[in-house]
Parts: structure tokens; C-alpha cells; sequence
């Protein structure tokens, strides 16, 4: 496997853990752990920022690494 | 009328009656009588019984009896609410037979309560050394109710400064095969949701004896055939492995790539998923 997928996989994964984190954070009828999630649920949308640019940057710097 | 016939008769009557009587005044009567209560529903059932075997001809006189002594017990609930004075007259006041660890031979003394009735009271409470003890009272109900010395209480999650993620009380939501919609829509759930969940952990309803919803809407089931293995709840579980592996996976970058800015890039990120992970983790802690 390439770089390239692998960062878009671990992409993959952590936008997957994000929409977990806000599907738990919906169910939990505790107002603490809800907040709780919320904010690990902001740090984790930060990551898929940066790396969603990093993809951006990789497929242009190495045109190979376009799409999967 | 012959006379066992009216035995019967009036004996089912005053079942009823002392049932009805019973249920009046209250559920505090069954749990704690306080003497006075004790008193009265003595009186109360030697004269339902008296009744009920025709010793009183007059089954009249026998319910207007019960219901005079009855509403005796009534009113003293309803002014020892009001009235904190009036309260220790009739319930009594505990006593405090142990007091910064040392015992009060005056109070034991007052309350006609030997050491060996001490030492039992304690022991019902777990304690086999007086010298664990902080605080203890001779309840009005006749029960020793000990506080032990903090040392010696069980440590709890406070004390070891310890976050422990929250829990609401969970809803039984299929009993014996059947769904119970009720529990089902305060636990914020339908029955398609139910059916899905189900359907991913591969059992049938039919073969459902107990299922409850717990704090975070997982599913936890036990089945009629107890040889058949139900895999616990995994989204959470998942969840942090998943999360573990990213902030591995994003380190691992860091190391591979060669470009400056993007190994800073990897790194920082790296560390704000760590502080993530360190945020949610006793949550998601089975």
C-alpha cells in the first residue's frame, strides 16, 4: 500500500470516528458526558482538517496518488 | 344462618376492611412502626379479629372502632410533620452511643443496651473492631446505623480522583419475548430501532427473556437459551481502538515523510488526537 492511501485511510478513519463521537454524544442523556463528547468530537474535526490539506497537497505534489 | 358460615363471612369482610385501613395510612407502617404504630395496629387487629369470630355481635361497632383507632395514628402523622417537637415524642430520637470513636457508657446505660447488643448491632453493619468506628446511633426504629473512620470506609472514585464516565438508570425494554413500548420511548427509542439492534446481534425477539437499554442506547440482552452467546455491546470499545490506532497511524506519518512542514504537521496533530483520547477515554471504558 502507498503512502498516499494509507493517509487516506487513517482520513477515512477518523471521519468515522468523528460522526460516532456525535452520534454518542445525541444518545447520552448526561449532560457532562455529552459536553465532554462535544469537545473531543471539535479536536478530532481539527485533525480532519489538517489532514484532508495534507491529501490536497500529496495528490498535487504526486499525481499518482490521485483518487484511491 | 348457621354460625360458621357467618364466621366466614364476617372473616373475609375484615380482611377487607383491615386491608382497606392498612393501605390508608400509608407505607411508612409496613417499613418502620414507631412504637405508637406498633401499639395501634395490635389493637387494631385483636379487634378485627375479635370481630370476625363474633365475639362483638355488632359488626358496625367493630368498623367504627377500627376506623376511630385508625384515624388516631392519622392525625399523629399529619401533626408530626408539622411539628418537630411533637415528632420526638412519638417517634422517639435516636441515641448516639458512639462518638469520636469513643463509646458513651451513659447513653448505653439510658437505652438498657448491653455491650454484647453493641457489638451484634456492629457486626450487622460489617464491623468486627469498635476502634473503626467514627460515629454511631441507636436508631428510634431500634437499628445501629455506623459511620466508620474515613480510613476505613471503602474507597471510592472521589477519593482517588478519578473521572468514571456517568450513568443514568437503564430501561428494561423487552421482558419475557415481549417489548415494553413504554420503557422503550423514555429511553428515546422506537421499535424499529429495537428491531435493528437486534437484527445486528442476531437474535430473535421470540428468544428474548430480558433486554435493557443502558446510559448510551447500547443494548444488552439475556436469552431464554443461556448456551447461546450474545457478543456484549461493541461501539465503544471500537470507538477508542479506532482512535488509538489513528493518533499510531498519524506518529508513524511523522516518521515516514521527509517534507519539514508535514512532519510538524503530523506531529501537532498526533498530539491534539493523544489529548482527545486522554479527554474521552473513562467514557468510553467499559
Amino acid at each position: 500500500m502507498t503512502i498516499g492511501s494509507e493517509v487516506k485511510q487513517c482520513l477515512a478513519s477518523l471521519k468515522g470516528i468523528e460522526a460516532n463521537l456525535s452520534s454518542l454524544a445525541i444518545r447520552t442523556p448526561d449532560d457532562e458526558a455529552k459536553h465532554v463528547l462535544r469537545e473531543t468530537r471539535v479536536l478530532v474535526n481539527g485533525v480532519v482538517a489538517d489532514i484532508q490539506k495534507r491529501v490536497v497537497e500529496m495528490e498535487v505534489e504526486e499525481t499518482q496518488y490521485k483518487g484511491f | 344462618m348457621p354460625d360458621w358460615l357467618a364466621v366466614i363471612g364476617r372473616s373475609l369482610l375484615f380482611i377487607v376492611v383491615l386491608f382497606l385501613v392498612a393501605k390508608w395510612l400509608g407505607k411508612k407502617q409496613i417499613s418502620q412502626l414507631s412504637f405508637f404504630e406498633y401499639v395501634i395496629g395490635i389493637a387494631i387487629g385483636s379487634i378485627g379479629a375479635a370481630v370476625a369470630i363474633g365475639l362483638e355481635p355488632s359488626i358496625f361497632l367493630g368498623v367504627l372502632s377500627i376506623l376511630t383507632i385508625s384515624v388516631i395514628p392519622f392525625l399523629a402523622s399529619f401533626i408530626s410533620l408539622k411539628s418537630k417537637s411533637f415528632r420526638n415524642i412519638i417517634e422517639g430520637k435516636g441515641t448516639v452511643l458512639i462518638k469520636d470513636g469513643k463509646i458513651m457508657e451513659e447513653n448505653l446505660k439510658k437505652e438498657r443496651y448491653t455491650t454484647d447488643e453493641l457489638l451484634k448491632g456492629l457486626r450487622k453493619n460489617q464491623v468486627f473492631q469498635v476502634a473503626d468506628v467514627e460515629f454511631a446511633v441507636l436508631e428510634a426504629t431500634g437499628d445501629l446505623s455506623v459511620l466508620l473512620k474515613k480510613e476505613n470506609q471503602p474507597l471510592t472514585a472521589k477519593d482517588l480522583h478519578f473521572s468514571i464516565a456517568p450513568i443514568k438508570e437503564s430501561q428494561t425494554v423487552i421482558m419475557d419475548g415481549k417489548v415494553l413500548d413504554e420503557p422503550l420511548s423514555t429511553a428515546g427509542r422506537s421499535r424499529l430501532w429495537l428491531q435493528t439492534e437486534l437484527e445486528k446481534t442476531g437474535v430473535l425477539l421470540e428468544n428474548v427473556f430480558l433486554g435493557q437499554v443502558d446510559t448510551y442506547g447500547q443494548l444488552t440482552v439475556d436469552l431464554y437459551d443461556d448456551k447461546l452467546q450474545v457478543p456484549p455491546p461493541q461501539e465503544k470499545p471500537l470507538l477508542i481502538a479506532t482512535m488509538k490506532k489513528c493518533q499510531a497511524d498519524l506518529e508513524l506519518f511523522a516518521l515516514g515523510t521527509e517534507n519539514k512542514e508535514a512532519k510538524k504537521m503530523y506531529r501537532e496533530n498526533s498530539e491534539k488526537l493523544q489529548e482527545a483520547i486522554d479527554k474521552v477515554e473513562y467514557l468510553l471504558k467499559e
